[in-house]
């Protein structure tokens, strides 16, 4: 469960990127965030990841206070949550295995239990005989599907993606769409800040919109759009 | 940690020290340009310390006793003489002695003093060392003012124009290593940081995905451990060569002589654990000090 209670978040340079967000995000629910560029999503999605700190305010994620989870701690909260980017982040000295089983070794997992469940991420997003590639020799979309399957191999009961379809074409998204739903369907929450009219329009889910730090619009089952 | 992770560790450390060839060269040569430079100073600095050793164990006091003191008077000033606490020792050599070890350290010309063996000029003399050569100076002065002594010498002015000297040497071999040490640190901290700017995104992946401090910092930690040693390699080798040559050289011309060389073995060794030691040391912090400033993420 995620729920942020009278968040603020003002940065040192005097620009107010959160102004007042109060949101319940319950288990297993499938959110879209949406909102113009500037209007605070990326914050907003941030701080959800603890990479930003709220200036104040509460951010309680898997009963995990994030505005005072102390530095030390971080490690061990974001194990606990998949994080997907726009631009993969994958490492392009590493196979596709490498890639995936990175987010195990840093656990130390057991080798035995990193192999078979490499592979069963890696199975889910159809990659499983690309195992051996290198990201680079992979097209946009199948990057994606590393990128995914690195961040719920550890089962995490939370997914934030920002923006995952903002670089591919329309066409491989539905593809990467489809991995997400199989993956909510699954009971895992997944926050996902997009772009993408089409795809919210289409694949109907909870829509949240945000415009100048604030969210103007909260819909079950909502559109696209983010005007009052 | 597991040492399995540790094994990982290590194999990515060394694929990073392959993936960033030219790094990896700068990084070594600096260490190794460094070392070989503390490496020479260490040499002459522990081969100075080994001269003012000889010369302070060396150092004596010359207590020339009166001729009008009698038996009695001499046994009661040597007692008094080794009454002081800084005293270790007290030895006792007669005026034909003393006229001896005079002809034989002028060699040939030495037989001319021959003739004073019939009416000896010299004084019976006490040979005095003092438990600490610092002391000299004091106690020299001390037993100058006793009864029945004329003179009280300790090759004044040399021995303190040496030891002056060496001292001089030796704080200036240890600054300069120090300096030398700094630097190399700060030129193998800006060539990692070059290294892991390029990993930037690695690093932010790596804590994106949980890793702690510590799993990131392993690899380049031990990346600066081994850049360290590698550079230390070369200085060893340059270092022992050319040592062991001197020595060959030096050690038959200097026979006799109170400036000695340290011997080869064991020297040789100390130098070199010195130089891995140094150069690990280097590499180690040179590192930590770089990837410090990338976990603030």
């Amino acid at each position: 469960m995620i729920e942020l209670q009278e968040v603020y978040k003002k940065y040192p340079n005097g620009v107010t990127a959160i102004n007042g967000i109060d949101v319940r995000i319950n288990q297993g629910e499938f959110v879209y965030v949406v909102g113009p560029s500037g209007a605070g999503k990326s914050t907003f999605i941030k701080m959800m990841y603890r990479e930003e700190v709220p200036t104040s305010g509460t951010i309680t994620m898997n009963g995990v206070n994030l505005a005072k989870l102390k530095m030390k701690k971080v490690p061990l909260f974001r194990r606990n949550l998949g994080v997907v980017f726009q631009d993969f982040k994958l490492l392009p000295t590493l196979t596709v295995y490498e890639n995936v089983a990175f987010a195990l070794e840093v656990i130390e997992a057991q080798p035995k239990y990193m192999k078979k469940r490499v592979m069963e991420v890696l199975d889910l997003v159809n990659l499983k005989h690309k195992a051996r590639m290198l990201p680079t020799e992979l097209s946009g979309g199948e990057q994606q599907r590393i990128s995914i399957a690195r961040s719920i191999v550890n089962s995490p009961k939370i997914v934030i993606a920002d923006e995952p379809t903002g670089n591919l074409d329309p066409e491989t998204s539905w593809e990467i769409m489809n991995i997400f739903e199989e993956i909510n369907n699954r009971g895992t929450t997944i926050v996902m800040a997009t772009h993408n009219r089409e795809i919210v329009n289409t694949i109907r889910h909870r829509v949240i919109a945000i415009e100048g730090g604030k969210i103007v619009r909260d819909e079950q089952r909502g559109e696209y759009g983010y005007e009052n | 940690m597991k040492i399995r992770t540790l094994g990982r560790h290590a194999r990515e450390s060394f694929k990073s020290i392959g993936r960033n060839g030219w790094m990896t060269f700068a990084s070594v040569s600096a260490v190794t340009v460094t070392l070989i430079l503390v490496g020479v100073f260490f040499v002459i600095m522990m081969n100075l310390n080994k001269v003012a050793q000889t010369i302070e164990e060396d150092v004596q006091i010359r207590v020339h006793i009166d001729v009008a003191a009698n038996a009695e008077d001499q046994k009661k000033l040597q007692s008094q003489i080794e009454r002081m606490a800084e005293v270790k020792s007290v030895e006792f050599s007669s005026k034909e002695e003393e006229l001896q070890v005079l002809i034989k350290s002028m060699g040939e010309d030495g037989q001319a003093f021959k003739l004073f063996e019939q009416d000896n000029p010299l004084n019976d003399v006490f040979i005095v060392k003092t438990k600490n050569p610092q002391d000299t100076m004091k106690i020299a002065e001390k037993i100058g003012k006793m009864e029945y002594v004329t003179k009280s010498v300790y090759g004044k002015g040399t021995v303190e124009k040496l030891f002056n000297f060496i001292e001089a040497s030796r704080n200036v071999g240890i600054a300069l290593i120090i300096g030398l040490f700094f630097t190399a640190v700060f030129l193998i901290s800006n060539t990692i940081k070059i290294t892991i700017i390029a990993r930037r995104r690695e690093i932010k992946i790596m804590r994106l995905v949980g890793a702690t401090n510590s799993f990131i910092r392993w690899p380049f930690f031990l990346e600066g451990l081994w850049l360290g040693i590698l550079g230390s390699i070369i200085p060893i080798v340059l270092i022992a060569i050319a040592y062991y040559n001197a020595y060959e050289f030096l050690a038959p011309k200097l026979v006799g002589n109170f400036i000695q060389v340290l011997p080869v073995n064991p020297f040789i060794y100390q130098v070199s654990g010195v130089l891995i030691l140094m150069g690990a040391l280097i590499g180690v912090w040179g590192s930590v000090m770089s990837v410090r400033k990338f976990l603030k993420v």
